[in-house]
């Protein structure tokens, strides 16, 4: 495969097998060098993993802290959840995560649903999306009434 | 043949060891063809004008913009109400930012109307659109800055549009971000892209876009050539055009005044992770179409999430609108296309029509 390599470097001295070798030993080390160049370049542009504290449940609040008919926006871990009073006074919580594009939701009492400012995604008391462009219902939380202690936990 | 007017002692010493003589007559030789389009020349020297009040202003801020979580807000606070005309710069930095997209947006589609982006300025083109892309970079990473309600749901809304993209969208998020969230850690990166490194790319860019207008000269409209010899007016650049351009950029320069101190940037409410988003949250208005867009498009479009298959659409369009030099191969070749007219009139109505809406709704 190489036959004319001889004819214009006329260095039959050195066999193809040692050029060879010689060619791919400085290769691999350009490429290690490029690899150990780059390699911490883009480790570093990627953000750690912060511990991100991996909350199961968070206690809300008290009973009488929420009326009738409202919501409420609390922290949940690192991300926003939704706590809502419905106007038979049950207790349904969700993530405020909107499914469409990441913003946070709120409950709209004069129309009765979870809206989403951002691009008037609605979800019903059901975390269902019923109108507007999100693909895909909330995530539900489970409410548990401890006394008079209301505890929004993750469904396991 | 050159007119040898006395020239001051300071410039034969700098000519002695520069050869001014020389830029000048290449300066000289340079004209700008006159006819009913020639009004569209004066928008990219606009565009560069505003983009140095930017950097001007930009330096301004620097001075007392913390660039953190806690202290970005308040920063801002401190520069329009403590700092002696802190107000005016930050609102001219708002204001100028706004009407330089404005500008180049005019710049971009009178090129593509009268087709200067045709051989041999297809370079031109590109790096032009290079430009206006860092330009919305530039616009978008801004707006976070302050901090504030507004922004920080536009920046979530914008970088997880980036995240939906298939394939690369989770990295690059997670990139711009500095993480799955925004946080503060989007803020620091946002204000190096927006400081540090769009700036220098900017710059080497605009560099090389204004070597191609200076070494290919101003494009003329297709069939300017045909004209007899006394029909085909031509303008010298130097001095005549350029003294029209720094009369102009003294008119944009008041009006942006009038406008900064008339209508002053407003600094909103600082920014709360876990609160909802305010009714009424939009975009700067450059970004309003595509908005109003991924507003109105179903959840699932054949079973692909509506927002995907938007951004996707968007994506496509851009890179043609980018590309369409080289596959616009008639008006390359002299001749007049004018299936491509009617796609750039679509292509502003679309925008302009979105936009709208996008108020209205």
């Amino acid at each position: 495969m190489r036959d004319n390599e001889t004819t214009y470097t006329g260095s039959s001295a050195s066999p193809p097998g040692r050029r060879d070798f010689l060619k791919y030993l400085l290769g691999g080390s350009l490429l290690g060098w490029l690899a150990s160049l780059l390699y911490p370049l883009f480790a570093y542009l990627k953000p750690p993993k912060t511990g991100e504290v991996e909350v199961s449940a968070v206690n809300v609040g008290k009973i009488e802290d929420f009326p009738k008919d409202s919501g409420v926006v609390f922290r949940f871990g690192e991300r926003p959840a939704l706590l809502v009073r419905t106007a038979d006074g049950e207790f349904r919580a969700f993530s405020a995560v909107c499914t469409h594009l990441d913003c946070t939701v709120q409950y709209r009492k004069d129309m009765g649903f979870i809206w989403c400012a951002c691009h008037n995604g609605k979800y019903d008391l059901n975390g269902r999306n019923v109108s507007g462009p999100p693909p895909r219902p909330l995530e539900v939380y489970k409410v548990v009434l401890q006394g008079d202690e209301v505890i929004v936990s993750k469904n396991v | 043949m050159d007119q040898r007017v006395p020239r001051s002692r300071w410039f034969t010493w700098l000519d002695q060891r520069l050869q001014l003589e020389d830029l000048l007559h290449f300066l000289r030789k340079k004209s700008v063809p006159r006819h009913r389009h020639s009004v569209w020349y004066y928008f990219g020297g606009v565009t560069l004008f505003l983009f140095l009040i930017q950097v001007v202003t930009g330096i301004l801020l620097l001075l007392y913009y913390k660039g953190s979580e806690d202290l970005a807000f308040e920063s801002i606070r401190f520069i329009m109400s403590k700092v002696e005309f802190g107000w005016l710069i930050r609102s001219i930095h708002s204001w100028s930012a706004n009407l330089m997209i404005l500008a180049a947006l005019i710049h971009m589609f009178s090129v593509f109307f009268t087709r200067a982006y045709r051989f041999p300025r297809e370079l031109t083109w590109l790096t032009g659109m290079l430009l206006f892309f860092l330009a919305l970079g530039f616009g978008f990473s801004g707006y976070l800055l302050p901090w504030n309600e507004l922004a920080f749901f536009a920046t979530k809304v914008g970088t997880e549009i980036i995240g939906a993209v298939p394939g690369i969208g989770k990295p690059i998020l997670e990139f711009l971000r500095g993480g799955s969230n925004v946080t503060g850690a989007t803020l620091s990166r946002f204000f190096g892209f927006h400081a540090a490194v769009l700036p220098g790319v900017f710059t080497v860019i605009l560099v090389a876009h204004l070597i191609l207008v200076q070494r290919q000269g101003m494009s003329e409209p297709l069939g300017f050539q045909l004209q007899t010899e006394n029909e085909a007016k031509t303008m010298p650049f130097f001095p005549n055009f350029l003294l029209r351009d720094l009369l102009l950029w003294l008119i944009v320069l008041n009006v942006l005044a009038i406008l900064a101190v008339f209508f002053p940037w407003e600094l909103g409410k600082k920014a709360d992770p876990f609160a909802s988003a305010p009714a009424g949250i939009q975009p700067e208005w450059y970004f309003l179409f595509m908005f109003q867009t991924l507003k109105l498009l179903p959840a699932k479009i054949l079973a692909i999430d509506g927002e995907v298959v938007g951004i996707v659409a968007f994506g496509l369009a851009g890179i043609l609108w980018t590309l369409v030099p080289f596959w616009d191969r008639k008006s390359s070749r002299g001749e007049q296309n004018r299936l491509l007219s009617y796609v750039g009139i679509l292509v502003l109505m679309y925008i302009v029509v979105f936009t709208v809406l996008g108020y209205l709704m």
